[in-house]
């Protein structure tokens, strides 16, 4: 007993360890958004009284409301357009399957091991062409149908029962109407999920961004911040101010999402 | 007679409708996979075979290919990137499935709070992480005025000016970031694990070692392999935390495959044609792990 005992206490010390470490960081973001940059330096771990000084320093020398207001248009429209499309998709794998789509999903699933970095130059080309550099077209375009999260909901879709499709024909529905009457209310958490992922992915994306927003009008919040750390001398009170502000939306999206999260990847794993 | 018939041919017809449904459904994803991924992949190949700046390119066979592994710096992006590879992600991976089988268990109090711990570098955005990575291994950061309070060091030490220490550094943060994120990979695997299996186990006398070796390990087999795959590609891809954590420096010990690519095409005279051959390789690099990680994953015992 004393011996179960014991390894128990050492799952809470090293739980608690490795919690504490993951936290961290994110305190000492907080913490320092709130102190003077020599305050940083020297380590303080306590709220200072310069948040306010930090927050004009900040908006006075970056666009900091134009960046964020990018960051929510590019991510928000991406994140529907990409739900909507692939989940569309995933439906359509599962519940039509016949051998010519699952040959179709299997070649598109081979998408997924091609590196980004690879079709960027293509793509800029492409896209510069079109004269669409700087637009949240060109943003959203390369990442609005991925492998992964049409795999999601073709998984999702696996459990979606038959008989409500039958039901719902009989009753008169038609196809379309079945998907977003039927299907899309009961998946919600997976929805939710898919989501969270698309949205963060979108929101934190910073390569593709980098490369075709060159007007200081366009950029997003990671470009804004990076952007920060280009002079010789860095205030850190402000820089960790900024990698707050960017770092928030996603930070109260994964808090409301989390359950639904963990849900609809239960649902996808399986 | 007649009428089955009908019925039949309208039961057909209802099919035919049916599958017509199923291909305009999955149609726009489709088109969309094929224009932002297999073209622009098809286009990189061509362009992989060409020499010469910016738009002016000729054909110049495999110049690209032989140049590349003349390249020095290139070479060095390939050793850092792999460097990154072989000890973050089985360090990381070990490290996320000891902590998911801990969450598991169904004793454990404060479950929801450690897994939100846990899970939250993940939602901090990439060049967010790797700035507060940067200001904390600075010379005048967090981790060297600590050290030097607790009389470890005198005076601050430039982790990120040295080689191994920069590359360690990204290591940490790498593993920082996303130990949280396959942790959840692995608890949604174990949900599908009947508990009553490590209940019979444990009356059986089998350790917790055994426990997690014979029983969670074989039936995560799954999980494991998805998420090995899923690292080894973001691994090979590595850019945010090149850039921003410690700028490839220094002079390029921790620079990645991506990085040095982007700094080809984007940052100094482009050279669109080398680039795209270089990014090649890291496709097929990626196709050549992933190929291996499920022969060895899909092995029956």
């Amino acid at each position: 007993m004393t011996k179960t005992k014991r390894a128990n206490a050492l799952m809470y010390v090293v739980l608690t360890i490795v919690s504490l470490i993951s936290v961290f960081p994110l305190y000492w973001m907080l913490i320092s958004s709130t102190n003077k940059s020599v305050d940083v330096s020297r380590g303080t771990m306590l709220p200072g009284t310069a948040f306010f000084d930090n927050w004009k320093v900040l908006f006075e020398n970056s666009p900091v409301p134009s960046a964020m207001w990018n960051s929510f248009k590019y991510a928000l429209i991406l994140t529907f357009c990409a739900l909507l499309i692939c989940s569309l998709a995933g439906y359509g794998f599962e519940i039509y399957h016949d051998k010519g789509k699952d040959t179709v999903m299997s070649i598109l699933l081979l998408a997924m091991m091609v590196p980004f970095v690879a079709t960027l130059i293509p793509l800029f080309r492409m896209f510069s062409a079109a004269k669409l550099l700087d637009t949240t077209v060109a943003f959203i375009l390369p990442t609005i149908s991925t492998p992964f999260l049409i795999m999601m909901f073709r998984q999702s879709a696996r459990s979606f029962p038959h008989d409500i499709i039958e039901a719902a024909r009989i009753d008169g529905l038609n196809e379309i109407q079945i998907f977003f009457r039927m299907f899309f209310p009961t998946m919600r958490s997976t929805y939710a999920a898919a989501m969270t992922i698309t949205f963060m992915n979108a929101w934190n994306n910073y390569l593709w961004p980098k490369v075709i927003m060159t007007s200081d009008e366009s950029i997003t919040m990671p470009m804004l911040v990076a952007n920060l750390t280009e002079g010789y001398v860095t205030d850190y009170g402000v820089l960790m101010l900024a990698v707050l502000l960017c770092s928030l939306p996603t930070v109260i999206i994964f808090f409301l999402l989390q359950k639904s999260f963990a849900e609809g990847i239960t649902g996808a794993v399986k | 007679m007649s009428q089955t018939k009908g019925a039949k041919k309208r039961k057909l017809s209802l099919e035919k409708k049916h599958n017509l449904t199923g291909w305009i459904f999955l149609t726009p994803a489709t088109i969309m996979i094929a224009v932002m991924s297999f073209w622009p992949m098809i286009q990189a190949f061509i362009l992989s075979f060409q020499t010469g700046k910016a738009n002016k390119l000729k054909f110049g066979g495999f110049t690209n290919y032989i140049r590349m592994f003349q390249d020095k710096d290139f070479m060095q992006s390939l050793s850092n990137t792999f460097f990154y590879l072989i000890i973050q992600v089985p360090v990381m991976l070990i490290l996320a499935l000891i902590l998911a089988s801990m969450l598991n268990n169904k004793n454990l109090r404060f479950k929801g709070l450690f897994r939100t711990a846990i899970f939250l570098p993940c939602a901090t955005s990439l060049v967010s992480y790797a700035i507060i990575f940067r200001s904390l291994f600075g010379v005048d950061g967090f981790i060297n005025s600590v050290l030097i309070k607790l009389g470890i060091l005198n005076t601050g030490y430039n982790f990120l000016g040295n080689a191994t220490s920069a590359k360690i550094v990204i290591i940490i943060a790498l593993i920082w970031r996303w130990t949280g994120y396959n942790m959840v990979f692995y608890l949604s695997g174990l949900q599908n694990i009947e508990y009553s299996v490590y209940e019979a186990a444990k009356i059986d006398g089998a350790s917790p070692m055994q426990t997690f070796f014979k029983i969670t390990v074989p039936l995560l087999k799954p999980t494991i392999l998805l998420t090995t795959i899923m690292s080894t590609n973001g691994t090979l891809q590595l850019f945010d935390e090149s850039v921003n954590l410690t700028k490839g420096g220094p002079s390029n010990a921790t620079i990645t495959m991506s990085h040095y690519i982007y700094d080809q095409s984007f940052k100094y005279v482009p050279k669109f044609g080398y680039a795209a051959a270089m990014s090649f390789l890291i496709f097929i690099l990626v196709a050549i792990l992933a190929f291996i990680q499920m022969k060895v994953g899909d092995k029956r015992d």
